[in-house]
């Protein structure tokens, strides 16, 4: 079981890890070839993560609801939603899945109606948190924080056309903070990351980092 | 003092809310001129010739439809009015149907015919491996568009092969998908990119903005607002500028007073 569970991965993961990065650099017909079978099989094998997605979503909420966990009644609403949501998809205006997308179904409506003002308003609420987080805990306690804090109060103003008229130099400061010292911020972060990515696909690669193999027997 | 530090959060909702309100019901103009970074997909778009093809990928979903769906109009609009054949695509499993309503909608005024002068060819999962896959040839990656037609032969993808043949490709992201396009697409297949991003997005892009590789950057409904004065059809993103700019002051005096009752408090003291 172990040489299943462990050794088969590993070598897979070696294979293909080396294979593809020795392809990249390789510009012959048979590199090209071998690139676009696998991100066929890739393209694939994602769309298989739908089925393990919808598994863990209403596993862990029939779980709530079988064990009554504090606010177990939204949970019917996640079944509730998602199974009127499938089964209008799949309806297909009454053609059926197997045919073309049709014009005009409910399910269309339930998208344009539900989906997009819901997503709309969640992400609006944000500017509600936002305010009374400015108001109740951005404080210049320290250098750092104050430094932070008159940062964000001219980007804030210099990025909306008001901040032009309350001070003509605002909109340039705010893109010479965006450009400069935030770009050498983010392009530092990014560099990291990058290192710590190339690092731990070293690591996969070599088999040193079996997390991915996940755990038990 | 205290008592003021305290406020029941429900008052500061409320002024948020007549922040945006009041300014939409009384209508007042402000200025907005173009940056350096919006007007770099503008030209780079201006200077494609009649009949070219511009890539759009629509990779946002309805939580960010509001400052990313007057950005896509307001490209389709120049593309349109430019006589560039649109074509589409998402990486958004919750992006079709506000893409297809964008490129159909703003077609329809122009006179535009599905298949002929545009195509969405709707979502397919996978991110970094659709770039890959559409750098290797677009017709395997999409074999059929969103409505089922089959992509080959098709005349709105005339000369088009892989991505390397599009004119500009722009991403208008609401995640870490111009990214993957930089280093899966542009860098691979050599081809111009633009971005288009929310606000929160906007700061990370600089660094390739200055590498160069991408062409310009619309951040959030400020960088949609921008284009759409450059094309002269000033509409959805033009408008949220004066409930935006209001908005801003009020948290920039929240930030303020917030901090002048708790230095006078005395609690920075504790």
């Amino acid at each position: 079981m172990n040489f299943l569970k462990r050794t088969i991965p590993l070598i897979i993961a070696f294979t293909m890890g080396v294979m593809m990065s020795l392809q990249y650099y390789v510009p012959h017909e048979v590199s090209q070839s071998l690139l676009k079978g696998v991100t066929r099989w890739g393209i694939t094998i994602a769309g298989f993560a739908v089925f393990i997605g919808a598994y863990s979503l209403f596993h862990l909420h029939w779980t709530k609801i079988k064990r009554k966990h504090p606010g177990w009644g939204y949970s019917i609403f996640v079944f509730f939603g998602a199974g009127i949501t499938i089964f209008l998809g799949l309806h297909n205006g009454g053609e059926g899945f197997w045919q073309n997308k049709q014009e005009g179904t409910m399910f269309d409506w339930m998208y344009f109606n539900v989906q997009v003002p819901a997503g709309a308003t969640m992400f609006s609420i944000l500017a509600f948190f936002m305010a009374s987080a400015a108001y109740r805990t951005f404080r210049a306690r320290t250098n750092e924080a104050t430094i932070l804090l008159v940062a964000a109060v001219i980007v804030m103003l210099g990025r909306v056309p008001v901040g032009a008229l309350i001070w003509e130099y605002l909109p340039p400061i705010a893109d010479w903070i965006m450009s400069v010292p935030n770009m050498a911020a983010k392009r530092g972060i990014l560099i990291g990351v990058s290192i710590g990515a190339i690092a731990t696909s070293l690591k996969i690669i070599f088999g040193i980092e079996r997390a991915y193999l996940g755990g038990g027997d | 003092m205290e008592r003021l530090l305290r406020i029941d959060r429900r008052y500061l909702f409320a002024l948020v809310a007549l922040a945006v309100t009041i300014p939409l019901l009384i209508r007042f103009d402000l200025p907005v001129p173009a940056t350096k970074e919006v007007k770099g997909i503008y030209d780079k778009i201006d200077s494609l010739p009649e009949g070219s093809h511009i890539l759009i990928a629509f990779d946002y979903d309805p939580a960010s439809k509001e400052e990313l769906q007057p950005m896509a109009i307001a490209l389709l609009h120049h593309c349109f009015r430019n006589n560039i054949k649109v074509v589409g695509m998402t990486l958004y499993p919750g992006g079709p149907g506000l893409a297809d309503r964008a490129i159909t909608e703003t077609g329809k005024q122009y006179g535009k015919v599905n298949g002929e002068d545009y195509v969405f060819l709707g979502f397919k999962t996978g991110f970094e491996l659709v770039m890959i896959n559409m750098g290797e040839n677009i017709y395997s990656a999409f074999p059929k568009d969103f409505h089922g037609n089959s992509t080959v032969g098709m005349p709105a993808l005339e000369g088009i092969q892989s991505l390397e043949d599009f004119g500009f490709v722009i991403d208008l992201a609401s995640g870490s998908t111009i990214e993957a396009w930089i280093a899966f697409g542009k860098e691979k297949y050599n081809f111009d990119l633009g971005a288009g991003c929310t606000a929160v997005i906007g700061p990370d892009m600089y660094p390739f903005l200055q590498s160069k590789q991408i062409t310009g950057l619309m951040s959030g409904l400020k960088g949609a607002a921008e284009y759409e004065v450059l094309i002269g059809h000033e509409a959805h993103a033009v408008a949220g500028m004066s409930p935006q700019s209001v908005v801003h002051l009020l948290i920039v005096l929240f930030v303020l007073v917030g901090n002048f009752l708790y230095f006078m408090s005395g609690r920075s003291k504790i």
